[in-house]
């Protein structure tokens, strides 16, 4: 099993994106997800920056995928598209069907972003060039098992089992609304909020993460506990998305726990003091919000 | 199709509603079967195949196209039941399915080549390189374009795309990329994607309290309504909320209100838009044969003298009193909303 590092969702400075990535060499992780996800104006780091971190890391050991726009929308981000896809040394994660329909005929990571909900997808998936797979957050543990034994040969499984999910995007920015700003002259509000944005009900509980035109569950989702079960599937790879603190404690929990050097509830207790909650509840077909704390002996 | 003319797209939750529809003027309608195959899986809700025959009876006699919309993302538990709705929709002859999931879209091409396929909003498809990638791999000749694209970049995909574009009209306005929304499953494990459900009605709870009556989904609270405050549906994207450390109370994602593409149909035509929808298989046999009836004039008027269009002034009153909040949008069409 291997331990990836998802893209940085959120919008950080130059110095702070490369200063987080030049501590990801010394990471126990395998593959390393880079790019901007979420939001083409954010441009702190430009194509060819991205290239550069990427050889860093790859010099290092990692294997690098550079992931791709969840929501297209612009021409301009098109034609960047077409540049990453065609960069010659990195495989790419299509993350919506315009970058699958430009992937095609070449290996890629269908991400999490890519509406993968049956066997049937997965082979779409595999014919078109797909070498692996990321579980669609929504998905439970019962269908999860079901997909991965009826994979198509050449197609590996990822899940992401740490970090605040990825629940929807718009077309508005929803920072740039909660400052009273229209999105064309946004002010790059997003640098301001290295981890989001909280929302917040009326009662004061937390709910969503607002990040840009993106939305985020409040809190991590945090599969820990089942690591020996996600074992046992056979799951490939496992991914833990990068937060602005505490993202190296949290992927060294999880190398413990793929090593056997720690227990699901040791690596728990490792993380608890980092994050004031977790959900979990996808992973029984629950309510995404929920956490049960599951930990299999 | 005549290329000077946009296609009215109407919903059908049920036999009535159907009825309404082709009687008002609708070009087509769209509807389903039962169960978790569509994005509007309520109680009481679509079709059996009874109702199906019947429908398509009644339609045809009045040379109204059929539609049967397939656009959740089955789950292995539910593809036979998927593939299912597939053949009956062949076996019955509807003009076209309106699928969103790659793995229903290579069945539906394979097993029956001479069903016409449509992407759902669901496949959530926004540029022209992704609707192409679904039109020469699975033959789609129709996509619903997602409530996400300005007006200029709606043209500039059309200009790109090697199929029909349908956009939405008029009804309930999702603020994000559909089909690629889980904000519903995250609090009530009931998605549009999983279950054909948003916001699922076995969920929410009304609870008067002395700060006014609450909303709330799975326990979550969405919204306070004052004493006389008029009570929405509780969807998350219009729920009210605080942000950061601003101890106000907004709507953070959208206020409750409608879209409206009334003002601007000359212009979709312009720019080659060749059909549009209404939002609204949940709604009444009343609210579907109004909306028809008003989008049906303005269309008529729109085809007859694209570059004299203006909307009359009771076809928009018509219109506002049937939107959510009484409030009416343009959407992400309109460059400011975004």
């Amino acid at each position: 099993m291997k331990l990836s590092l998802g893209p940085i969702q959120y919008y950080w400075p130059r110095e702070r994106v490369m200063e987080f990535y030049a501590a990801v060499e010394q990471w126990p992780v395998d593959i390393v997800y880079l790019g901007e996800t979420v939001c083409s104006k954010r441009r702190e780091l430009r194509a060819a920056d991205w290239l550069e971190v990427a050889d860093r890391l790859a010099a290092a050991g990692k294997t690098v995928v550079m992931s791709t726009l969840a929501l297209m929308e612009a021409e301009s981000e098109r034609l960047a598209l077409e540049r990453l896809v065609q960069n010659g040394r990195f495989m790419i994660e299509a993350n919506d069907a315009t970058s699958l329909g430009l992937s095609q005929g070449k290996p890629f990571v269908a991400g999490p972003n890519i509406n993968t909900y049956n066997p049937g997808t997965l082979r779409e998936l595999r014919d078109i060039g797909a070498v692996r797979w990321v579980m669609p957050v929504e998905l439970s543990r019962h269908i999860l098992e079901g997909m991965h034994k009826a994979r198509p040969d050449g197609l590996e499984t990822e899940v992401l089992v740490f970090g605040r999910l990825p629940l929807a995007f718009s077309a508005r920015c929803f920072t740039a609304r909660a400052r009273n700003l229209p999105k064309d002259s946004c002010e790059l509000a997003c640098l301001d909020y290295p981890a989001g944005l909280p929302l917040a009900t009326q009662d004061g509980s937390g709910f969503l993460t607002i990040n840009g035109i993106q939305l985020q569950s409040a809190d991590p989702n945090n599969l820990i506990g089942v690591m020996p079960e996600l074992r046992a599937m056979g799951i490939d790879v496992v991914r833990v998305s990068p937060e602005p603190e505490g993202t190296e404690a949290v992927a060294r929990a999880f190398r413990g726990c793929i090593d056997g050097s720690l227990t699901p509830r040791q690596a728990l207790d490792a993380m608890k003091p980092l994050f004031p909650r977790f959900c979990d509840g996808y992973w029984e077909g629950d309510a995404g919000m929920n956490w049960r704390e599951s930990v299999s002996a | 199709m005549n290329p000077d003319r946009m296609e009215l797209v109407c919903p059908a939750g049920g036999f009535p509603a159907l009825r309404a529809a082709v009687d008002n003027g609708a070009d087509a309608v769209y509807l389903s079967l039962r169960g978790e195959t569509n994005a509007r899986n309520f109680p009481g809700l679509n079709f059996d195949r009874k109702a199906l025959q019947k429908g398509i009876a009644y339609a045809r006699g009045k040379g109204v196209k059929v539609y049967m919309a397939l656009n959740t993302y089955p789950q292995p538990d539910i593809w036979a039941a998927a593939t299912q709705a597939v053949d009956v929709a062949a076996e019955e002859g509807v003009n076209a399915v309106i699928l969103a999931d790659m793995g229903l879209l290579r069945y539906a091409a394979d097993t029956h080549q001479d069903l016409t396929l449509h992407l759902s909003v669901q496949g959530s498809a926004t540029t022209a390189d992704a609707l192409n990638f679904y039109h020469e791999r699975y033959g789609v000749v129709r996509a619903v374009l997602p409530r996400v694209l300005s007006m200029s970049q709606v043209s500039q995909v059309i200009e790109r795309a090697k199929l029909d574009i349908e956009v939405f009209g008029f009804g309930s306005l999702c603020v994000m990329v559909e089909g690629r929304c889980m904000l519903s499953s995250y609090a009530t494990g009931d998605s549009p994607n999983t279950k054909g459900a948003c916001s699922p009605a076995h969920a929410v709870r009304w609870i008067e309290t002395g700060r006014g009556r609450e909303a709330r989904l799975n326990g979550v609270l969405i919204d306070t309504f004052k004493p006389g405050e008029s009570a929405g549906y509780p969807v998350i994207c219009k729920g009210r909320y605080q942000v950061g450390n601003c101890d106000d109370t907004i709507y953070a994602i959208e206020e409750p209100t409608s879209l409206s593409t009334l003002d601007i149909l000359s212009d979709l035509l312009k720019i080659g838009v060749k059909a549009i929808k209404l939002e609204g298989r949940q709604r009444s046999p009343a609210y579907v044969g109004q909306a028809t009836r008003v989008m049906r004039q303005a269309l008529d008027a729109c085809h007859a003298n694209p570059d004299a269009y203006t909307p009359r002034p009771e076809w928009a009153s018509q219109l506002a009193g049937m939107s959510e909040g009484r409030t009416q949008t343009l959407g992400a069409l309109h460059r400011a909303w975004q």
